[in-house]
């Protein structure tokens, strides 16, 4: 029987990694519930704002703070791209039938992940921990650095926030009518094109914030984008396409089932993945929180 | 031939048909009327099998079909039309009669057959009775409004079927066309013995065919009866005041 | 339109695959025969995508069942050619009843989704079943097919082995597209196009929608898997990454790129495809990017795939001398499906 601090250990291992899954799940599925579209170019988002970030601490080399503009610009960076993506290319195809939109997003996959090589190179690249938060404090018999409890209470932050802005404000309001009826909306005067470029745009920062801020966490490498991508689809089914809090919610199941899974079966963890996603298809397809298919 | 014994179905709480029966006997026509949003459309998903009722039974020439797959109840003989025209847009007209007749008889398992080749003669006549054959080549998603409800038509005809639902089959149409399509079905019901089912916007339609005309609102059935009788209602008179075509 | 419905293409392909052994190259050959087998894949993908309108992202599964069948039968077993592939199929098809069975329930995307996380289970197996599948090493060394017979024929028995398992998957290949072109051109496949075009409407005139897209699913996984057999002969070896979700993503790039309202639209786009790939790397390693580009081109300006652009610019061709009834360009539509 393994000890508690163990245990604990594990538990807080999974729930960062739940934290940075959501961060980017969220963004996944915000882009999903407005545009219906299902972006898989969204991890590659994710690696890009990880590799600028990487970039951007470099060129401010000597200032010991540039972690945080690093990641703040990183993530602006990679909303503005997802800002030119949309507007230029994405929009031209919201008319076609839905498997152009994949396969055009996919395209964007390969593109990135070969610009991404052309750049950086497929070294291992990492950034260390913001002065700020170096070190760690001990709970429970487990080191927990500080950084990784920043994180723990950035997200849920982040996600009440939007939360709020969601249900709370005009914007919100606008946001939210354009992902049930965009036809209505857009005969009520509200701007529905940049509705649709402002919320890619959202989506795609929080990709790249997620990015930004898991690369003293992680080393940044090649095949980091197809990883993420497929542990946000999980996710994001588990909670429900289109729901905030179901993302949530989805996050924190799949970072534990991920923590325990691996004691539990070790050779299987390269499963856990398909099998979840399948088994949540199968069972329960619209997740969760989400709305019942039919 | 039908018969529907009380209806329910409720949408997240907002109840679109509640507790509505009705009869249709075989070889009559029979129409349902009533204003916007009282559930007819509802209605008939619920007799087609598209939707499942909350509570209450559909009997189709004494057989149970309630919330049965919609192409058994097809199969079983009930055709229908949609209100807004629901075609095989990218097939030719003749494409269109054609697949209905492979499919309702039962080919569709078959891998072997070249199935252009099947019910080529059954397909024309179908055609040639619909005033359609000089059509049968072009492409139905290019038609007109009027030409394509006639295909529907026809997709519904090739189905060999006992009774016919159509909702709102004039929708759209000029006085003119309404006039063809409604000499057109009451021929066509004559000829082969059917049972019509209807939902109307037009009162001048459904008083001209309908021999027994059943009246919704919100919900529930609020009067059932012959033309004069329901013309004569109170209920339906209020219901209907200032909404007259 | 016409004009180029009667030309036989099918003829007239055949006959452009049975020169290739003849032209001695080793290279075509080997180009030729990596064709002939991604074609079958590809047009096993479009009997769903192009013409019941499902979007599979784990078709590979089912190109790795029928691999890995196939080449197990054969070198554990020691199974002779013919019914290895056979089985191969079948295995595929049986897998893709099952898995079939779940998917169709859903609709799009989520349809989409669950083949994918199918694919990726199968991958797994295929990864960790050590015993089996041989896990991450894979089944090297798969043996060829007994074809000492040739040798003793005519104008073949001067071939080299790799010409000779050429024509024998030119043979196969063919049988199994004439056999697509019989289902697509039967009731059956009528039925399909129908649920396409409208699958409510289907349903109301008597069509059974679901059984016959779990039918469709089957009869594609069941190619998919012949042409998986066939090139993990062709590959010398089977591995996991057959199954990838990655590998599903060829066929559906070579399905758009060569048309897929064109039935030899997929064989089109294989060869397109395979091409490419081998000219661009052998300049550079960026063959993804490149990749990505070709096709944000096609789906922004050639969304008909090469096929569907071609017939397009023949059909505005004829239809300008002759400004008849203005549904000529429209009707020859259908016919496009040649």
């Amino acid at each position: 029987m393994p000890e508690f601090s163990f245990l604990f250990g594990q538990f807080i291992g999974g729930l960062t990694a739940a934290m940075f899954l959501f961060l980017i799940a969220s963004g996944l599925s915000l882009i999903f519930g407005v545009l219906r579209v299902l972006n898989f170019a969204h991890g590659s988002f994710y690696m890009i704002g990880a590799y600028l970030a990487w970039q951007l601490v470099r060129w401010m080399q000597p200032a010991a703070e540039g972690f945080w503009p690093a990641a703040l610009g990183a993530a602006l960076a990679i909303a503005l791209l997802g800002g030119i993506v949309e507007r230029l290319l994405l929009r031209h195809l919201y008319a076609r039938e839905e498997l152009y939109q994949l396969l055009f997003t996919y395209a964007l996959v390969l593109i990135l992940g070969d610009v991404a090589k052309i750049l950086w190179g497929t070294q291992q690249l990492s950034v260390s921990r913001p002065p700020s938060l170096a070190g760690s404090l001990e709970l429970l018999g487990v080191t927990i650095p500080y950084y990784n409890l920043f994180i723990m209470l950035l997200c849920p932050t982040i996600a009440v926030g939007f939360w709020y802005i969601l249900q709370r404000t005009a914007v919100g309001r606008i946001v939210r009518a354009a992902a049930l009826d965009r036809e209505t909306l857009g005969a009520l005067g509200a701007n529905v094109g940049w509705v649709y470029t402002g919320m890619f745009m959202v989506g795609s920062f929080l990709a790249g914030l997620g990015g930004a801020l898991v690369t003293p966490i992680k080393s940044i490498v090649p095949g980091m984008d197809v990883e993420i991508i497929v542990e946000a689809f999980i996710v994001v089914v588990i909670g429900g396409l289109g729901s905030f809090w179901g993302t949530f919610l989805g996050a924190l199941i799949y970072g534990q089932v991920l923590s325990f899974g691996i004691l539990v079966f070790p050779r299987f963890s390269i499963f856990a993945v398909s099998v979840l996603m399948a088994a949540i298809l199968i069972l329960r397809p619209w997740g969760l929180l989400g709305r019942p298919l039919k | 031939m039908l018969e529907v014994e009380g209806v329910r179905k409720t949408f997240d709480g907002f109840t679109a048909v509640d507790g509505v029966s009705l009869s249709v006997a075989r070889g009559e026509i029979a129409a349902v009327i009533g204003p916007n949003g009282a559930g007819k459309s509802t209605l008939f998903n619920l007799i087609t099998g598209h939707l499942s009722p909350d509570a209450g039974r559909v009997l189709l020439k004494g057989r149970d079909i309630t919330g049965a797959a919609p192409h058994r109840i097809c199969l079983m003989g009930m055709g229908r039309s949609f209100q807004r025209t629901n075609i095989f847009a990218k097939l030719t007209v003749f494409e269109n009669v054609q697949a209905a007749f492979i499919t309702h008889r039962r080919h569709g398992g078959n891998f072997w057959s070249l199935s252009s080749s099947l019910y080529r003669s059954e397909t024309h006549e179908l055609l040639a009775s619909l005033g359609l054959i000089d059509k049968a080549d072009a492409v139905s998603g290019a038609l007109s409004h009027g030409a394509q409800k006639q295909v529907e038509l026809g997709i519904a005809l090739a189905c060999d079927p006992e009774i016919l639902l159509l909702d709102e089959p004039t929708a759209g149409m000029s006085a003119a066309e309404t006039h063809e399509t409604i000499r057109l079905l009451e021929r066509i019901a004559r000829e082969r013995g059917l049972t019509l089912l209807f939902t109307e916007h037009d009162m001048e339609v459904v008083f001209s065919i309908a021999q027994r005309i059943s009246v919704l609102h919100q919900g529930r059935m609020i009067a059932r009866g012959t033309p004069t009788e329901v013309q004569a209602h109170a209920e339906v008179r209020r219901v209907y005041l200032g909404e007259r075509h | 339109m016409t004009t180029l419905k009667r030309v036989p293409w099918t003829l007239v392909v055949f006959a452009a695959a049975l020169v290739v052994p003849f032209l001695g190259s080793r290279f075509y050959t080997f180009v030729a025969t990596d064709i002939a087998i991604l074609s079958l894949f590809a047009m096993s993908l479009n009997l769903l995508l192009g013409y019941t309108g499902l979007v599979s992202f784990g078709h590979a599964a089912y190109f790795g069942i029928g691999a890995y069948a196939c080449a197990l039968l054969m070198k554990s077993a020691g199974a002779p050619f013919l019914p290895s592939l056979v089985a191969g199929g079948l295995m595929a098809a049986a897998f893709a009843l099952v898995f079939g069975f779940f998917c169709v329930r859903l609709t799009r995307i989520y349809f989409a989704m669950l083949t994918l996380a199918f694919a990726q289970i199968v991958w797994a197996i295929c990864f960790k079943w050590n015993d089996v599948t041989g896990g991450e090493q894979g089944l090297p060394n798969v043996p060829y097919p007994d074809i000492d017979w040739m040798s003793s024929l005519p104008v073949l028995g001067d071939f080299r082995t790799g010409d000779q398992f050429y024509l024998v998957c030119v043979l196969i290949v063919a049988l199994c597209i004439a056999g697509l072109r019989r289902i697509i051109d039967s009731p059956f496949g009528r039925v399909l196009t129908v649920i396409r075009d409208n699958a409510e409407r289907a349903q109301f005139i008597g069509v059974n929608v679901r059984a016959h897209q779990l039918a469709a699913f089957v009869v594609a996984g069941f190619f998919a898997g012949i042409s998986g057999a066939l090139f993990g002969i062709f590959n010398r070896g089977v591995f996991p990454d057959f199954c990838y979700w990655t590998k599903s993503a060829e066929p559906l790039i070579m399905t758009i790129l060569g048309g897929m309202s064109a039935f030899w639209g997929p064989a089109v786009g294989a060869a397109a495809f395979i091409v490419l790939n081998q000219q661009i790397t052998s300049y550079t390693e960026y063959w993804p990017f490149t990749m990505g580009v070709v096709l944000i081109i096609l789906l922004f300006v050639f969304p008909g795939g090469i096929a569907g652009t071609l017939i397009g610019a023949v059909e505005r061709l004829r239809a300008r001398p002759q400004p008849d009834a203005g549904s000529a360009p429209d009707a020859r539509e259908s016919d496009a499906r040649g």
